[in-house]
């Protein structure tokens, strides 16, 4: 039987050997998820399978939507209606997807959405990985706001990542990325099933109750909720709003006051958000810069280098969004050059680059092969290419 | 006398000034909603509004007082369909423009009819873009002069009510802004009613499509125009179809109490998935 058909895990503080993308429904229904809506899509169809068979176990809900559009539509539906909400696809359904981001971004929605990336543009490589929309999840729908995005490199973090995604999304009520990819999401690996208890659970602040000129929106240290159905008359719309969700579309102060606002209130919990692993970093004259799948193979790299006596560390992003400004410029401080594993042809190399302002080299880590994880002996030839 | 106050006003949020042309039927269709809500015990918090964007999006958000949810263009029913799910003892009440809910809305409109989800659905069909200033529409009719269609219209129009039958909604009727009281009626019967129902209500947009037809900025001659070219459903049968042509067929056109409603077949697989059958 293959793990992906498995009816249930054993969840209670055991090791189970499963799908990247099972674990990430399980990590969503650990984390209190009840309400998924999704179209099929490979390589993300099997998160919504997963979760399917599990909900009539526990107290939630899966619809199949007639595109990738209604699915986030009814995502931002459902958390409105007081749920824990998801939504799972690949590059194309991020795509149509986009519109509706931005709107659960403008009316403070939490959700998540979960990317498995495949080859692209267009229909691309269906099953093949690729971290082709890392810039797409911050800068895919219109207009200037800040999102947050984990990116997972392994079905450990499948599940963790998605707990993680679930929690901030609650805490910040704001749509929150899990950038994982077809190798992550359909690599078969050990994945720990924390105690019930283990793993700290974050629900939204709601609205105890209604009153005219209360802030529902736009609070820095974010605004509870008027969940619906409570009698609150929340007022929510997509168009620019005051912190009440009076609609105000011609005022441009109103709309400088809604963008600095959306966007503080992730940047300004930049500290809290972004989490991140380094390696080796203290005497690195070189520092790879790594991500989700990728992290694998720079990580692999950074030890043969090191085996080889070349000073060499790792800076691996596990928040990828926002970015750590700061921090990167940290790094670059004291290294010679950071190179940007990435399986793409540089998109997390153009906000490395401009956070160290000119101040070490920045290289692009391509794979020799889109798609495939590079060997670590590419990766050291790399590491001399920057030292060179 | 004291002062008069109007009897819906306490369905307003307090300070909200409502945003129309002048001679717009968006009044008319709050109000008759209004007066069903009224009649049906007049607790509004029982009612979520979901609107999309258009001239219609802002019949309910923000002046009525209650839920209110402002969505992007034509996605108002997917929305709708999670608020729904996640509270389905509230009222869902959806308001679309003809543009929003059958050009890009439309595939989202199809499917919501064809799940039976318990929404009630209010269509402002005023056969134009309004807001955006008197582009052609979906509803607009054959050989009519809009701004992108200066030498007229070559697209046959969409009858909604009857795309919303052939969808498989299971309560359809249609008026127009003359029939503020059969509205009303319908209305009550749309929100009671367990599945999918389309009330659409033909409208005037006497400063767009009012322009276009000859009547501009006259609101007075496109509601005589409704009452005089409206066919009740049961006359209509009678008429050949070259005498339906141009009529507006009105009435409540469908009605399937049978088919079982989307929320509650989602709750009853639960439950027997619970009970492992």
């Amino acid at each position: 039987m293959k793990t992906a058909d498995k009816k249930s895990v054993d969840k209670n503080n055991k090791t189970d050997f499963l799908l990247g993308n099972v674990a990430c429904a399980e990590g969503a229904l650990y984390a209190g998820c009840n309400f998924f809506a999704a179209y099929p899509i490979t390589p993300a169809s099997d998160i919504g399978e997963h979760f399917v068979k599990q909900v009539t176990e526990q107290a939630g809900f899966f619809i199949q939507t007639e595109d990738e559009i209604a699915a986030i539509g009814a995502v931002i539906g459902a958390s409105w209606g007081g749920m824990k909400a998801m939504t799972a696809t690949s590059g194309p359904g991020i795509s149509l997807m986009s519109e509706n981001i931005g709107l659960a971004v403008a009316t403070e929605t939490p959700c998540v959405i979960v990317n498995v990336q495949r080859g692209g543009p267009s229909t691309g490589s269906p099953s093949l990985p690729l971290q082709a929309d890392m810039l797409q999840a911050k800068f895919g729908s219109q207009g200037d706001y800040e999102i947050i995005a984990y990116a997972p490199s392994s079905p450990q973090e499948m599940f963790d990542h998605t707990v993680l995604a679930f929690n901030s999304a609650e805490k910040y009520r704001t749509p929150v990325f899990v950038l994982s990819d077809a190798l992550v999401g359909h690599m078969y690996e050990q994945v720990h099933f924390p105690a019930p208890s283990a793993m700290s659970i974050v629900n939204r602040k709601i609205s105890e109750s209604y009153k005219k000129n209360t802030s529902i929106f736009l609070e820095g240290d974010v605004a509870p909720m008027p969940v619906f159905g409570r009698g609150l008359k929340a007022n929510i719309t997509g168009s620019t709003h005051l912190e009440d969700g009076t609609r105000s579309v011609a005022s441009i102060t109103a709309m400088d006051n809604e963008v600095r606002k959306l966007h503080g209130k992730l940047y300004g919990a930049i500290d809290d958000i972004v989490i991140d692993e380094s390696y080796n970093i203290e005497d690195a004259d070189v520092i790879l810069y790594a991500y989700g799948s990728m992290f694998r193979a720079a990580f692999a790299g950074m030890k043969l280098a090191r085996s080889e006596g070349l000073k060499v560390g790792c800076y691996r992003a596990t928040t990828v969004w926002p970015f750590p400004e700061k921090r990167l410029r940290a790094l670059s401080a004291r290294c010679k050059a950071i190179i940007v594993c990435e399986n793409n042809l540089g998109q997390m190399y153009y906000p490395v680059a401009a956070s160290v302002e000119g101040c070490v080299r920045v290289l692009r880590g391509t794979p020799r092969i889109l798609g495939s994880l590079p060997h670590p002996g590419d990766i050291v030839l790399k590491v001399k290419e920057a030292l060179r | 006398m004291g002062e008069f106050t109007h009897p819906l006003a306490k369905y307003f949020r307090d300070g909200i000034k409502y945003t129309t042309c002048p001679g717009c039927g968006n009044g008319i269709a709050a109000q008759s909603v209004l007066w069903g809500i009224e009649a049906m015990g007049g607790n509004i918090d029982e009612y979520a509004f979901v609107s999309g964007i258009g001239c219609s999006g802002w019949i309910p958000s923000p002046a009525f007082s209650a839920d209110l949810l402002h969505v992007t263009h034509g996605r108002s029913l997917p929305v709708a369909t999670g608020l729904k799910i996640a509270l389905p003892h509230q009222k869902v009440v959806v308001f679309q423009g003809d543009g929003d809910l059958s050009a890009i809305g439309g595939n989202h409109f199809i499917h919501a009819c064809r799940r039976n989800v318990d929404l009630t659905v209010v269509c402002i069909n005023n056969g134009i873009y309004g807001m955006t200033g008197g582009q052609a529409a979906p509803t607009t009719p054959l050989n009519f002069k809009t701004s992108t269609t200066p030498l007229g219209n070559v697209e046959r129009g969409f009858d909604l009510s009857a795309l919303a039958m052939a969808s498989g909604a299971t309560f359809v009727a249609r008026w127009t802004t003359w029939h503020a009281a059969q509205i009303t009626n319908s209305f009550k019967k749309a929100v009671n009613h367990q599945g999918f129902a389309f009330l659409e209500i033909v409208s005037q947009c006497p400063v767009q499509y009012g322009k276009a037809a000859g009547m501009r900025n006259d609101p007075v001659a496109m509601l005589n125009n409704y009452k005089e070219n409206s066919v009740p459903i049961s006359a209509a049968a009678k008429l050949s179809e070259e005498e339906k042509r141009g009529k507006i067929i009105i009435g409540e056109l469908f009605y399937d109490p049978s088919v079982p409603e989307f929320t509650a077949e989602l709750a009853r697989l639960k439950k027997e998935g619970q009970r492992g059958l």
